[in-house]
């Protein structure tokens, strides 16, 4: 073996990930008094016969003497040192490999890792608590107080075979006990048919043939309860709810639908020959257990799914749902993480995917509820865009089966049961090989082999959950495929056959490729730098054959691995919800109300978050998340429009599990008017939208969960036919629950989120909402109820007994919205902003913000007071528009508007019956939780005016049209 | 005239190579993308270039350390020629990832650290062109220049921020909120003569109007990131 060197690299300046953990200790009530209490190092790991002068050389590339100091001598001083588990795929090691090469040093390994130092008066148990919760990741990483040595090279020997599990004859019992041991989440019935199969072929199952069945036939690939005969309690069964919302589309039957629930994403196309492709997906289990791996590969899996239909991906969304951040440590059941673990973990790899990949995270949302602490809700989108785009129709018998992108290791294996199973306190430990590690480089780097080579592939997929078993599987469906794993490249030797035809590695496409393209294909990744292997190929004879050195390890017939599921039958019990019982509020001072809904957290500016985003990448952003004269002011819709186009589109999310919990049906129908009202309030058509569902919800095996989720797609489907928008795609993610130690179920609340895509005909003709002109007449659209029931008036005030009804849907919003973007199109509407959480105050208090200007609101929609300005209902906005131009506004809008007051130049908020509220302390409650923008300057900066952001010219007349 | 033909460098990470290219292409320069290693095996592309642009994003993943590793390509396969083309005075820039990587091969004085509060951050900043630089890409800009930042590592450091002042090579400083902790608030500083820039900020990301967050004020045009490409474009058409 090598000689071995350990180089210790520290910051000149304060290293800031020493402070950040000094504030989690805080946090957690472990606080570290001194700056000097915690101090961060790297750890660079090298194997090789180094003299002086090669250690120099390295020392020079690694060390920037104005940064760092650096030094091969091992550190005498205490402290705890973390380094990847064996087998995690460690990316700084690799480029280190490259650099020792490109400098001609004989390095023949490399690893790294850091070391965290505290003080003296900080207790071993409090460090090994810090390490622990803050610092390291148990499920990738490992730590030792004292030197660590690293893993330079796995090493493991796999049999290369496949073990047979014996099933013929079994018991129904036996069978379960099977599937509970393997960890199958399937059902007995479906176990039971897996038993039959084999029997009638007279042979037992491989563990990679149950294994692949399972993952198939997983909630997480089939959407069984989606896919399902549903009986309910009201006595009309739902053939499937999939079903339904698929009927929808068909019935709407949008001209500019290309492709719905068909394949990896929706295809719609709005004008010229460009085509949108939009998808979102849910990784929440894996963000419980790993939150930055586990939001960092739902990004990178949904953008997969863009890229496996042959569009090139342009934008990212997010919504997030957690505990929240304040919940009391003892109020976090054992062997879960604190919810603020959980979101500092997912922003982080939500931010580092989207950043490093070179796209922009545009629109989202976060929200805060109890039920989320130990589940947390991560949803990630992509939109992809292509020209001339053409469904391809492969594979055909004689294609290669071809894998791009990264290497298989042990990562990720089992992620599609896993999912699809309740979690508990042992969820973490168990599920430790099911976290995906992402590498956005990697993916980054597949997207630039396959845009612009739609032609050297006849078919394409990406490997997301059931890796290579549900990408081949699936592309082999009613073709047939002969794979051989041993040319799939590895990270590490060792992995049994299951494991590699299972693994969930990240960054892996599959396509499929004509004999006499391939050395195209292999050349375009040769000059990009990625891994290609040939597999096999699709053969023409239904059926999938998978072998290791040769030997058939798994021969299954395509028909029964996708269509040998006998359908799932339920029973569902329907809420009850109210309806049409208004009941108002009383709250003692409106104005306290207004600050506090401003101030609440899911109402309040999540800039902190936002700015870790690179919104502007692609320079194709024209409205942002934020908004408004000092950029501080919330969006509604985001609009991306390619810089030399004149044309764009619009994306707006709506989501309201409040609602949800006392009426699922309204409150799904309300999210897609949301939605709706967020994309037509930033200029986008109303008549070409197209729209997302994305469902978390609990246990559905519990019937009154399944009914709640049977109402939902009611109200989805009820929302879609009014506004003739289409469903294109969807995703439900169930079992989002989790077992307590005190052996209750906390389920999430039911969570439903619909993002609306939406044609922006014109790119320079964008509305927001801030306010623009003092004198411009202020105008309400829409009716105003009181509507109380979820609402975040009840979140601050509690529940009273008589609850009254959810927001109930207007009728009349289709044609409002039609008039409304009309009346845009016109030019007659300076800003426009929707009411949503919080009501018509809320709405006007965020307008103010956005424009720093006033308004005076001398008319409210309805006489009881606190129903004008907190009642949520749904369906409305604020409109402003000058004054010579109201009596056209009104024709456009056929009368039925509502001049509630107008814009002032006072910098007040003046409501009827509510004392004035400055505007700047409506954006200081807005704000309250906003991480000042920048570090106060130190003694070394010169001292300059300071200003926050983009509008330092003195203020002008506005004269935007 | 011709379009004066621009090389805009990338590497495996980079993702900002088409801003870049949009950027130049609409100052008046015919840019081509190229990989650094393909580079390295075609070195005659630079030997015809009038412009090299350095783009920004995460070349290696930053991992070692934010455009380090691009860094040692270029140099151990192209060094002595990025030398010469910058001896000859022909323009070139380096944009955020692409300003490490110029200040890891010593073309560009200083060196970027984590920002001071530690996180990754994307935010429109105000720049002033400091009309002392001797640099080309800022020279005769009065107006304060628009633009997004969006880094990690972007905190400048350099032992004599006003000897680099009196000498002419701070080019950019922040006029908003410094928002990464850059000494003397430097966002952009050229070589000694003036021909190479490296800054954080991505003025490529505002050179047309409907890019600037306050675009529906309509009065925003005269902050052009654009007028940096311009000047550079225009020096390397006089090459």
């Amino acid at each position: 073996m090598a000689p071995r060197h350990r180089l210790t690299i520290r910051t000149i300046d304060a290293d800031p990930r020493a402070a950040a953990i000094s504030t989690a200790a805080h946090q957690l009530g472990i606080p570290l008094d001194s700056p000097d209490d915690v101090a961060v190092a790297d750890l660079i790991f090298i194997e090789g016969d180094l003299d002086q002068a090669a250690m120099t050389k390295l020392h020079g590339f690694l060390v920037d003497p104005l940064l760092q100091k650096g030094s091969w001598n091992t550190p005498a001083t205490l402290g705890t040192e973390v380094t990847f588990l064996p087998g995690v795929t460690d990316n700084a090691a690799a480029t280190l490999l490259h650099a020792a090469d490109q400098l001609g040093l004989a390095v023949t390994g490399a690893a790294t890792g850091r070391r965290v130092e505290f003080g003296d008066h900080v207790d071993a148990d409090h460090a090994e608590q810090l390490i622990e919760r803050i610092v390291a990741n148990p499920v990738i990483e490992r730590w030792t107080a004292g030197h660590i040595e690293p893993t330079f090279h796995a090493a493991g020997k796999s049999t290369g075979n496949a073990e047979t599990v014996p099933i013929a004859g079994r018991s129904l019992d036996e069978l379960v006990q099977i599937g509970v041991v393997r960890k199958l989440a399937l059902d007995p019935e479906e176990l039971q048919v897996i038993q039959q199969h084999f029997g009638d072929i007279g042979r037992d199952p491989t563990d990679v043939e149950l294994e692949t069945l399972a993952q198939t036939w997983s909630e997480h690939c089939a959407h069984k309860t989606f896919r399902a005969h549903i009986s309910t309690d009201d006595g009309e069964d739902r053939a499937s709810l999939i079903g339904m919302l698929r009927n929808c589309t068909d019935a709407i039957d949008a001209p500019f639908v290309k492709s719905a629930f068909v394949g990896n994403a929706g295809i719609v196309g709005f004008h010229d020959d460009v085509t949108l492709a939009l998808k979102a997906e849910t990784h929440n289990h894996p963000s419980a257990v790993e939150p930055f791996g586990g939001a960092n590969t739902g990004v990178g899996g949904v953008i997969r799914d863009v890229l496996g239909i042959a569009h090139r991906p342009v934008a990212i969304t997010d919504i997030l749902c957690f505990g929240p951040p304040d919940t009391p440590l003892t109020d976090v059941p054992h062997g879960a993480l604190h919810p603020r673990r959980i979101r500092e973990g997912v922003i982080d790899g939500v931010a580092d995917y989207g950043n490093k990949i070179g796209l922009p995270t545009v629109a989202g949302g976060i929200l805060y509820d109890p039920g989320y602490t130990t589940n947390p809700l991560v949803f990630a989108g992509c939109i992809g865009s292509a020209r001339g785009w053409t469904l391809h129709d492969g594979p055909f018998p004689g294609d290669r089966v071809i894998v791009l992108g990264g290497r298989t290791g042990r990562d990720g294996i089992r992620g599609a049961t896993f999912s699809s199973l309740t979690m508990d306190a042992t969820t973490g430990q168990v599920a430790g090989a099911s976290v995906q590690i992402g590498d956005p480089i990697v993916e980054k780097l597949l997207i630039d082999v396959l845009v612009g080579a739609e032609d050297l592939y006849t078919a394409i997929t990406d490997c997301g959950a059931g890796g290579l078993s549900s990408a081949v599987g699936e592309m082999a469906e009613g073709v047939g495929a002969d794979v051989e794993l041993d040319q799939v490249p590895l990270k590490y030797p060792g992995l049994e056959p299951w494991e590699v035809w299972l693994s969930e590695a990240q960054e892996r496409m599959v396509v499929a490729v004509d004999p006499s393209k391939l050395a195209e294909l292999a050349d375009r990744c040769a000059y990009y730098g990625v891994e290609l292997a040939d597999l096999g190929q699709f053969t023409g004879d239904e059926v999938l054959t998978v072998r290791s050195g040769g030997t058939p390890v798994l021969e299954l017939s395509t028909g029964f691995l996708h269509d040998g599921r006998p359908q799932r039958r339920m029973t569902a019990t329907m809420p009850q919800p109210i309806r049409g019982t208004y009941v108002s509020r009383s709250i003692d001072d409106p104005g306290l109300a207004l600050l506090r809904l401003l101030s609440h957290r899911n109402i309040a500016s999540k800039a902190s978050t936002i700015h870790r985003y690179d919104h502007e990448i692609l320079g194709a952003t024209a409205v942002r998340p934020l908004i408004g004269r000092l950029s501080d002011a919330p969006a509604d819709g985001v609009v991306i429009a390619d810089p030399t186009d004149t044309a764009g589109f619009a994306i707006g999310i709506g989501a309201n599990p409040w609602w949800g919990l006392h009426d699922p049906e309204a409150m799904a129908y309300g999210a897609v008017d949301e939605a709706m009202r967020n994309v037509v309030a930033v200029g986008a058509d109303p008549d070409q939208v197209a729209l997302l569902d994305n469902f978390s919800w609990g246990d559905p095996r519990r019937e009154s969960t399944l009914g709640e989720l049977v109402a939902a797609v009611d109200g989805c489907c009820a929302a879609a036919m009014a506004y003739r928008a289409p469903f294109v795609s969807g995703k439900d993610s169930l079992n989002n629950e989790y077992t307590g130690s005190d052996g209750e179920r906390h389920s999430v609340p039911p969570t439903l989120v619909i993002t609306a895509i939406a044609h922006v005909p014109d790119a320079d003709l964008l509305v927001t909402p801030e306010l623009a002109q003092p004198g411009n007449a202020l105008v309400l659209l829409g009716t105003t109820s009181r509507e109380f029931a979820g609402s975040h008036l009840d979140l601050i005030y509690g529940e009273p007994d008589d609850l009254g009804c959810v927001p109930a849907p207007d009728p009349d919003a289709p044609v409002r919205y039609r008039h409304l973007h009309q009346a845009i199109q016109e030019g007659l509407v300076w800003s426009c902003h929707d009411l949503s959480e919080g009501g018509l105050a809320v709405a006007l208090a965020e307008m103010c913000i956005a424009g720093r200007l006033g308004a005076e609101i001398t008319e409210l929609p309805h006489d009881d007071l606190v129903a004008s300005l907190f009642s949520e209902s749904q369906s409305r906005l604020i409109v402003e528009v000058s004054q010579s131009d109201l009596a056209r506004f009104r024709d456009v809008m056929h009368g039925s508007i509502q001049v509630i007051g107008s814009v002032t130049q006072d910098d007040v908020l003046v409501l009827p019956g509510v004392r004035t509220i400055d505007v700047e302390d409506l954006a200081d409650a807005f704000n309250r939780e906003v991480v000042p923008p920048a570090p106060t300057p130190d003694e070394t900066s010169s001292a300059t005016t300071g200003d926050q952001d983009v509008s330092d010219e003195p203020d002008q007349e506005s004269d935007r049209r | 005239m011709s379009a004066p033909p621009a090389l805009v460098i990338a590497g495996p990470g980079t993702n900002r190579d088409k801003d870049l290219s949009l950027a130049l292409a609409l100052a008046g320069a015919d840019p081509t993308i190229v990989l650094a290693t393909e580079l390295a095996e075609h070195p005659h592309l630079l030997r015809e270039a009038r412009l090299v642009g350095i783009a920004g994003g995460f070349s290696y993943g930053d991992s070692l350390g934010a455009g380090r590793m691009l860094a040692l390509d270029l140099m151990v396969g192209l060094g002595d020629m990025l030398k010469e083309f910058v001896a000859t005075g022909r323009p070139m820039i380096g944009i955020c990832n692409g300003f490490q990587v110029l200040t890891r091969t010593k073309l560009l004085p200083g060196a970027l650290g984590h920002n001071a509060h530690g996180r990754f951050e994307c935010r429109w900043v105000v720049l002033d062109p400091q009309p002392a630089s001797r640099c080309l890409w800022t020279k005769g800009i009065e107006h304060p220049i628009h633009c997004p930042i969006a880094h990690g590592e972007g905190r400048y450091v350099h032992p004599d921020p006003d000897l680099l002042a009196e000498a002419g090579q701070v080019a950019l400083r922040y006029r908003s909120t410094n928002p990464n902790g850059s000494v003397a608030d430097i966002a952009g500083v050229c070589n000694a003569s003036g021909n190479v820039l490296g800054l954080m900020p991505h003025p490529e990301n505002f050179v047309v109007g409907r890019q600037h967050p306050h675009h529906l004020r309509g009065r925003e045009l005269d902050n052009l990131g654009l007028r940096l490409f311009q000047n550079g474009v225009e020096a390397a058409a006089e090459m």
